[in-house]
This record gives structure tokens, C-alpha cells and sequence, in this order.
């Protein structure tokens, strides 16, 4: 197994009100390919901020961040969004779906900025809706599918063009205890069954309990790793 | 390939009655400015057919109408008689000695009187503008206080349908005919006997003469010819030219008034896109996080928020327009400040004004969205994806 993502002295702060906030201090650490993490920690204390670092949309102010062997950190804001388009499937709290595009045009969304032709876009929208169960409701408007239904769909978009990593933030924290069941299984299943690299920001310890490693963070410190 | 114009359609749909609302203020000043050029159109088109392109007007140097100007008996002749100027089968000249005057009739509806264009003429006079047409009765008798009058004269006026007497020049006239003159000027005019009008009206000279010309390549001969020869005071215009000359004053009075009542309302209308456009922004800003963070960037993000405004702005468009375009079927009428008479004419739609209304109406969208898409785009994704 080889590191992922390979995180080296990474520091992040926020200015607000002229005032320099440390969100994240000199953070040392890898993921190896296939792993199944679980970030944990108290609110604030900048879980959310490492995923986004992780995931390309923020920048750190210091460190190496190398993701697929790639410094993404010295990419351009451009070459950071190809990036994000080929190499990173987002998973959010709230879904995040566009609400005029129908479960399938969702799933669709990030294949349009590929060159695959129509036919290749249905054929991989088709799988990958059988692959989170949602078939018969392809043609379904976000606002006609329960809370679940709608994380699966963000799922399937978020693997729709077969990304190096998975990157939730508190994918089931919107999410009554079944529907969160559900998502949670749906997502072990794509680590284990096609080796999908997966880091999870969770505060809920039973969601943590599905992840390979489960890692503390605290002030903008990691703490401990636990298996 | 960028964000699918079924996403930047549906958000319209999905806010449709704020759409609507906007669009129906677009639409206003799109009615407006397409209204006006309706007008313009309609006012060109009915002054330049009144004029044939052969033929030619002779009027006295400097006047700018036909009330204006005169040429006497001699000078008639002698134009008259110019080589270029077409005989017709039975050895006569192409050639209508006319006079115009005006008077004063009374309007059907609201009982006002308003000026109208009385021109005497004789038969060559018809048989040089093909475009009018007996549509009712028959032509006034040669020598003789009958009269035909125009469609839009017979259906605005008083005692102008077939039979009726109207008293002028201390004379009675009789209606006997109704001619339709294609939607031209001449539709707005009266024409009866030249002598006799000439002799009720105590006149020696013609107003103006209209000539069919062997070949309308003469004519720049046949200008120079007039121009020089030192017993006329006359000059030559092709009639088109002339008339459609005459319009000039009333069309830029029309243009200028009507740009500028478009010009202010569409300030107001743009603003009212800009500030749609705005909470569309405004309600979208997690969901243009997300995109974001797709992988779709700023310039994909700024092309869709301003094609959404274009949208918004072609919509009110269409509607403008079409609400325009039922303007086909009314006419309107007012007065021709260089003739002082009555004028009537319809509004006409003409493809360009169509192209031209649909680009404004475009023009309004993209520049009222333009501020909005640029805030859009210009969003920083993770404070995007935290405003939910
Ligand atoms: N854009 C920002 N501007 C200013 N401060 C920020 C910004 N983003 C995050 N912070 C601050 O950084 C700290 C860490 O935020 P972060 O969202 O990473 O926390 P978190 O661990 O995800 O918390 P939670 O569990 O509540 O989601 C917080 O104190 C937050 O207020
Ligand atoms: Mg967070």
C-alpha cells in the first residue's frame, strides 16, 4: 500500500477582524490508497478545513500537500479545478443537489465536463445509479426524494468519474438513523468493493466505527490515530 | 463543455413568477421601442410608394411640398415637352399638370375639422401612379365639381362617402368614387378636375407636375436640363425622393421621441434584470459552491448567469414584440408637419425591426445580469459551500 495523500507541516489560519485565527498548526500526516478514514474532533476545531485543503477548494498558508503524488498546492486556480473535476468526489452534509436537475442530470453533472459522448455519460449515469440502488427513480427532482435517497444520489455523483478520493463532510449528519445506516453501508461498500480511498469528517462515534482508522483532531492538532 | 442551458432555463422556470414579473417589464419597453419603429416604418413605406420610381415631380426651386410650390402655363409647356419626357399611346405626354391645395373637413368621430390634401388632377394623372385604384364608384367626369377621395379620407371624414356633397371654394362637389391607393400618401387625398378646381380656387398656376420619363436613366439629363435653362424656376426631384423627403421631419420627430421614452424606460427595466438577477445570485450561492468545487469555473459560472439574463431579457422580448405586432391592425393618423395635412398609416413589422427589437430586449438582459454574474463568479467556494 502506498500514501495517497501525504500531508507535511501543513498550516492553515483565517484572518477575522484583523485579527490571525490558527485554524491548523504544522499537521504531519499520510492516507494510504484505500483506506477508510474517520476525522473526529470537537467543533472548530478545523476538521472541516483540513478536508477542504485536502480536496483542493482552500489553500494552505504553509506545508506540502501532495494528493495522487500530485503538489496540488502549486497548482493554478484552473489546473486546481480540472484537478477537483477528475480526482475528487465531494460528499456534503446537505446534499448539495442542484434542484432543477432531475436525479440523473445530477449524476450527470460532472461527466459534462469530460469528453465522454452521450451515449458513454448514460451508460456510466446508468451504473452508477444501480450501484446506490436508485434506478426507478432516475427521472425524480431532488425535492420529490427523502434525505437519504438524495445522499445516494450525491454518491453516485461523487464517484461518477471514478475519482482517487472520496471526501465527506458529515455525510449523515442530515440523516435519520436508517437513511444514515444506509449511506454509511453504501459507502463502505464502495471501499471495499472497488478500493475507493475515502476520508469522512463525522461527529457521530457509530459512523466512525465503519471507517478502517479513525483520527482525532483537536485545535487544529491530530491527536491520536486509532484503528 | 460548460453548465447545460437546461439548467440555466429551468432556474427561470423554477422563479417564474419573479421571471415574469421582470420579463413583463422588459416587455413593456421592448412594446415601446418596437412601436416606435413600427411607426417610422410605416410612415417610410407609405411616403415612398406614394412615389413611382419612373416618375418624376417638378416643383418651384426650393419648395419642400407641393402646397409650397407652383409653376405656371409656360413653364409647364415647356417641361412638358422636354424629349425625355414618355408620349403615351395617342400621341399625349406623360405628363400631369396638378394642383394641390389644402382645405378643411370635418373628422367623423369627434366632429374637429382637420387639413386635407385636395389635388387636382385629370386621367393621365391616374394612369401615372398604377398604384391607385378605383375601389368604389367611378372616376370624376373630365370639366365637371366631381370628386373621388382616398380609402383612408373616405372612412375618417365626413360626407365623403359615395353621393356625398361637400362645399368648398364656394362650390358644392360630389363624391362618385372611392380609390384605394395601395396604402400610400394618396390615400389621404381627394382629387377632382384640375381645371375646375384650379378656376373654384381663382389659381393660374399648377402646384407641380408629375412626368413618366422615356428611360429613368434620362434623368440626371433631364435634372441638368431643368436646372439650366433660364426660363424655368423649376427643379426635378424622382418622385419617390420627393415624398419620401417629405417625411423627414415627422420621422425624426417620431425616432427622437420614441428613443427617447425607450432609452429611460429600459434604464428602469435593466435595473429591474439586475436586481432579479441579483437574488437569483443571492438564492444560488451553495448551489454555485458546489459547482465550484465540481470543477466548473468562474468564467462557466459568470457565462451561465449571464446567459440566464439573456434568457430573461429575450423573454421579455417575445413578448414585447408580439404584443407589438397586434399594432399591425390599427392604423394611425396624424399630421405631416411639412404639409400641415392629414396623414394616415400603418404600423409595419418589418424582420430588421424584429431583429432589432429581439437584440434590444438582449442587450437589456446581458447588461442587467452582467454586475450579478460577475459577483457570482467571483464567490470564493468554500465560504460558498458554508452559506447554507
Ligand atoms: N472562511 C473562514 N473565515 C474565518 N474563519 C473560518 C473560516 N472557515 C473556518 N473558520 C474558523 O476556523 C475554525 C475551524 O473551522 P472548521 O469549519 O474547519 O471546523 P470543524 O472542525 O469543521 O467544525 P464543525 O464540526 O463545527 O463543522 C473555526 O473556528 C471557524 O470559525
Ligand atoms: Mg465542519
Amino acid at each position: 500500500m502506498h500514501s495517497i495523500v501525504e500531508i507535511g507541516n501543513l498550516s492553515k489560519s483565517y484572518r477575522r477582524g484583523g485579527q490571525i485565527v490558527p485554524v491548523l498548526e504544522d499537521l504531519t500526516f499520510d492516507i494510504m490508497a484505500g483506506d477508510f478514514i474517520a476525522l473526529m474532533g470537537p467543533s472548530g476545531s478545523g476538521k472541516s478545513t483540513l478536508l477542504n485543503l485536502i480536496a483542493g477548494i482552500d489553500k494552505p498558508d504553509h506545508g506540502t500537500l501532495r494528493v495522487g503524488g500530485i503538489d496540488i498546492t502549486a497548482l493554478s486556480e484552473s489546473e486546481l479545478a480540472d484537478w477537483r473535476a477528475r480526482n475528487v468526489g465531494f460528499i456534503f452534509q446537505f446534499y448539495n443537489l442542484m434542484p432543477v436537475l432531475t436525479a440523473y442530470e445530477n449524476i450527470e453533472l460532472p461527466l459534462l465536463l469530460t469528453r465522454l459522448s452521450g451515449s458513454e455519460r448514460r451508460e456510466h449515469v446508468e451504473t452508477a445509479l444501480a450501484m446506490v440502488g436508485l434506478t426507478d427513480r432516475m427521472a425524480h427532482y431532488p425535492s420529490e426524494l427523502s434525505g437519504g435517497q438524495q445522499q445516494r444520489v450525491a454518491i453516485a455523483r461523487a464517484i461518477i468519474t471514478d475519482p482517487t478520493i472520496l471526501v465527506a463532510d458529515e455525510p449523515t449528519g442530515d440523516l435519520d438513523r436508517v437513511s444514515a445506516e444506509d449511506v454509511l453501508t453504501l459507502m463502505a461498500r464502495l471501499n471495499a468493493e472497488l478500493g475507493k480511498t475515502i476520508i469522512m469528517v463525522t461527529h457521530d462515534q457509530h459512523a466512525a466505527q465503519k471507517a478502517h482508522h479513525i483520527r482525532q483532531l483537536d485545535k487544529g492538532v491530530l491527536l491520536s490515530s486509532a484503528a | 463543455m460548460s453548465i447545460p442551458l437546461s439548467y440555466i432555463a429551468r432556474n427561470l422556470w423554477t422563479r417564474r413568477l419573479t421571471t415574469a414579473l421582470t420579463a413583463g417589464g422588459l416587455a413593456l419597453v421592448v412594446y415601446v421601442f418596437a412601436t416606435v419603429l413600427m411607426l417610422d416604418a410605416g410612415l417610410k413605406r407609405t411616403l415612398v410608394t406614394t412615389g413611382e420610381y419612373d416618375n418624376v415631380v417638378a416643383i418651384r426651386k426650393g419648395a419642400e411640398t407641393e402646397i409650397q410650390s407652383g409653376i405656371n402655363r409656360d413653364q409647364a409647356s415647356i417641361i412638358e415637352m422636354h424629349g425625355a419626357v414618355a408620349g403615351g399611346a395617342n400621341g399625349e405626354r406623360m405628363a400631369s399638370k396638378e394642383t394641390v391645395v389644402l382645405i378643411s373637413l370635418i373628422r367623423r368621430g369627434d366632429h374637429k375639422p382637420s387639413n386635407v390634401i385636395i389635388r387636382g388632377t385629370a386621367v393621365i394623372g391616374l394612369a401615372l401612379r398604377p398604384q391607385v385604384k378605383l375601389a368604389e364608384g367611378r372616376m370624376f367626369r373630365a370639366g365637371s365639381t366631381e370628386i373621388i377621395v382616398g380609402s383612408n379620407i373616405a372612412s375618417r371624414f365626413e360626407g365623403t362617402r359615395i353621393g356625398g356633397r361637400l362645399r368648398f371654394a364656394q362650390r358644392d362637389w360630389t363624391v362618385v368614387g372611392i380609390f384605394d391607393a395601395g396604402g400610400s400618401g394618396f390615400d389621404s387625398e381627394i382629387w377632382g378636375d384640375v381645371d375646375q378646381l384650379m378656376q373654384s380656387f381663382r389659381r393660374t398656376a399648377y402646384s407641380t407636375m408629375v412626368v413618366r420619363l422615356v428611360d429613368a436613366g434620362l434623368y440626371d439629363r433631364f435634372r441638368a436640363d431643368i436646372d439650366t435653362d433660364p426660363r424655368l424656376t423649376n427643379e426635378v426631384k424622382r418622385e419617390q425622393v420627393f415624398y419620401s423627403d417629405q417625411s423627414r421631419a415627422l420621422s425624426t420627430f417620431i425616432t427622437i421621441l420614441g428613443m427617447t421614452l425607450s432609452i429611460i424606460f429600459s434604464i428602469g427595466a435593466t435595473i429591474g434584470a439586475m436586481i432579479t438577477m441579483y437574488a437569483s445570485v443571492a438564492s444560488r450561492v451553495a448551489e454555485i459552491g458546489t459547482l465550484r468545487a465540481l470543477g466548473f469555473k468562474r468564467g462557466s459560472i459568470l457565462w451561465a448567469f449571464l446567459a440566464e439574463a439573456l434568457l430573461l431579457g429575450l423573454a421579455g422580448g417575445v413578448i414585447g414584440l408580439a404584443l407589438a405586432s397586434l399594432m399591425q391592425f390599427a392604423s394611425f393618423s396624424t399630421v405631416n408637419f411639412q404639409t400641415f395635412a392629414d396623414l394616415s398609416f400603418r404600423f409595419v413589422l418589418t424582420p430588421a425591426i424584429g431583429l432589432k427589437t429581439l437584440a434590444f430586449s438582449a442587450v437589456m438582459g446581458v447588461i442587467g445580469g452582467f454586475l450579478p454574474a460577475v459577483r457570482a463568479a467571483r464567490l470564493n467556494i468554500v465560504d460558498a459551500l458554508r452559506a447554507i
